[in-house]
């Protein structure tokens, strides 16, 4: 087989996300132990930096253009990722599992009757297969799987693979405008959450729970987190209190995060709220009570008062940061 | 209108969870199971949707003999009927997906909700797979829902706010925490459940494309330091962010 394995450019607003550059790295270091080729696929209006990829590792990135085609459509993205891959003979796809990543993907699987391995955190290569490892029960256990079928599709959990250092190498784009795109099910618009860093895009997390006493102590997690450019999250306990909104919420029944910093304020960490955010690099938890669960997941912790030492921090970080 | 709701039966969120002997399955010894946290807002979308557009609805799980009291428990809340695609084997959830829209189809349900993930193997697919294998149109992730005549609109979430989705019936929607609230089963509900027959089906043997090589427990973290207990650790939390995580 060839192995040519082409990967899902995800854009918003004419941005590349930084998960699909995530993806593109991913695939290049697999290709070379499975002797394939990777290129890639961008679909929507006016892309910036398409050629970017290439210093990931795509060789070429084939741009599917309509203005229609700007905010997600799922049956016209996977109509024309079928089309593409059927005449060019893609073996593998790759695609970060963002929130258009989890739905596209399978879909794509349907329509190219490919294996599917979602949300993995790892692959590797064992004599031309690749072993997905994958987390299941809300991150209490971890399955390797291989997919068995000729043609396979991955996606990738977001934040999860270094996307390390670009090479100035350039991809050969090629643009392709298409007509009447199958608009079945259509985006007509987007209602962002004002001026917000989202937890599932977020590099530092600064969470707090039931400990932060009341809604409006959430100002001094808000505080810290802007003096880290970190986004604001919260436990169940508080979005069911009404104290926080759903978005925010981190866990089992919330988002599921991996940032490089999870900062836990008067968070016990119960096993639904770990799920969400064991996988950060880093976790720091303050709680005054020093055999709360969140310190056995915490790299580093004060076991004390929230509205002591969040204060502190804030002043420290500044110090720091002038 | 018939209206299906497709639901699996799951592990308890608190559940301590044991791998068995194998090192391949959940070792079930001691684990509750429970309704699907997802497919409770399903169950209530499709209620709601039934009170005001009539119809009738059914609820299909596959599985084995234990999935029957995650169907009775949603009869319980007002679903009509109920079946049972009767399996114990392991699928994939391609496979899965083959065999619920199959019996969608046999149902003749132009309008399906589904959960947008099964707190099991957490892979928030088989809706998707479904629709896409029955041809139907699909909105994922889903947090408010209206039908209007044949017109579907949906907000649906996604990092960092919510995307507006139009479409139309014959439709798919997975839904997602806020959708609505999950109503309780009445004492009347649950009294009716008991007498309520539930549809067992063999659905078509599976032809799994995913191989589970191992199932182990993630490597435990090292437990971390505590650094005090009071704001006079802070300066040296601080300088640990910053000189050795290099986070800050
Ligand atoms: C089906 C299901 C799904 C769930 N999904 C989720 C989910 O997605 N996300 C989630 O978070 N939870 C989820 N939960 C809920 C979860 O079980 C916990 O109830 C919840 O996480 C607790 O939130 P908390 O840590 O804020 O509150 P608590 O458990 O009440 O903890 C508060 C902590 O604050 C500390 N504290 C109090 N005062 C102070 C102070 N002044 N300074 C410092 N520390 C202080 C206390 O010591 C305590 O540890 C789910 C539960 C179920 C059943
Ligand atoms: N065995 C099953 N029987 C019925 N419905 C299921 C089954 N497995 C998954 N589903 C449905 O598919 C949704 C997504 O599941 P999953 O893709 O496994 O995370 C669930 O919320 C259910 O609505």
């Amino acid at each position: 087989m060839a192995n040519k394995i082409l990967v899902f450019i995800e854009q918003r607003s004419g941005k590349i996300k930084k998960s699909s550059f995530e993806a593109v790295k991913t695939a290049s270091d697999i290709a070379q132990k499975i002797s394939g080729s990777v290129e890639a696929i961008s679909i929507g209006n006016e892309i910036e930096n398409l050629e970017k990829v290439g210093g990931f590792g795509a060789a070429k990135i084939t741009h599917f253009k309509n203005a229609d085609l700007e905010n997600y459509s799922p049956s016209a993205y996977a109509d024309i990722i079928a089309k593409y891959s059927t005449e060019n003979n893609i073996d593998l796809f790759f695609f970060a599992a963002s929130s258009m990543g989890k739905d596209l993907a399978p879909r794509v699987a349907v329509k190219t009757d490919s294996g599917l391995a979602m949300d993995c955190i790892l692959l590797n290569c064992e004599s031309n297969d690749i072993i997905a490892t994958r987390p299941i029960y809300a991150g209490k256990a971890v399955i390797e799987i291989k997919l068995t079928s000729p043609k396979k599709v991955f996606a990738l959990r977001p934040n999860v693979f270094n996307p390390g250092i670009p090479t100035d190498k350039k991809a050969e784009v090629s643009v392709v405008n298409i007509s009447s795109p199958n608009l079945s099910v259509k985006v007509v618009d987007i209602k962002k959450s004002e001026g917000k860093i989202d937890v599932a895009e977020a590099d530092i997390i600064v969470s707090g729970g039931r400990g932060m006493k009341g809604p409006e102590q959430f100002k001094l997690v808000e505080d810290l987190a802007q003096v880290l450019g970190a986004a604001s999250g919260a436990s169940r306990a508080v979005v069911d209190a009404g104290w926080r909104p759903h978005s925010e919420q981190v866990g089992q029944t919330g988002k599921t995060v991996s940032p490089n910093l999870y900062i836990a304020l008067g968070i016990s960490g119960a096993i639904q709220h770990l799920a969400g955010m064991r996988s950060s690099k880093y976790i720091v938890a303050i709680n005054k009570d020093k055999d709360a669960p969140i310190f056995q997941v915490a790299d580093y912790g004060i076991a004390g008062d929230v509205f002591e030492i969040v204060p502190a921090m804030i002043e420290e970080i500044k110090k720091i940061k002038s | 209108m018939k209206i299906a709701v497709c639901v699996s039966h799951v592990p308890d969120t608190a559940a301590k969870i044991n791998i068995g002997s194998d090192g391949k399955t959940l070792d079930p010894n001691g684990v509750t199971f429970i309704v699907n946290p997802y497919d409770e807002f399903a169950v209530e979308e499709a209620l709601k949707t039934k009170e005001k557009i009539g119809g009738e609805t059914v609820a299909i799980s596959l599985g084995g003999n234990a999935n029957k009291e995650t169907l009775r428990k949603v009869l319980a809340m007002g679903i009509d009927n109920a079946v049972l695609l009767k399996d114990d084997s392991y699928r994939d959830s391609f496979s899965v997906a083959k065999a619920l829209a199959e019996e969608i189809k046999s149902q003749n349900a132009e309008l399906v909700f589904f959960g947008k993930q099964s707190v099991d193997f957490d892979n928030s697919v088989v809706g998707q797979l479904t629709a896409e294998i029955l041809g139907y149109n699909c909105i994922s992730v889903v947090v408010s829902f209206s039908l209007e005549g044949n017109k579907i609109t949906c907000e649906r979430e996604i990092e960092g706010g919510k995307e507006i989705v139009e479409t139309t019936l014959p439709a798919l929607i997975t839904a997602q925490k806020g959708l609505n609230d999950p109503r309780y089963a009445s004492l009347k509900g649950i009294m009716a459940s008991k007498k309520k027959e539930i549809l067992e089906k063999q659905p078509a043997a599976a032809n799994n494309s995913v191989e589970i090589i191992s199932m182990k427990k993630p490597a435990p973290k090292q437990a971390g330091k505590i650094l005090g207990t009071d704001a006079t650790a802070v300066p040296e939390l601080v300088r640990l962010l910053r000189e050795e995580a290099k986070v800050i």
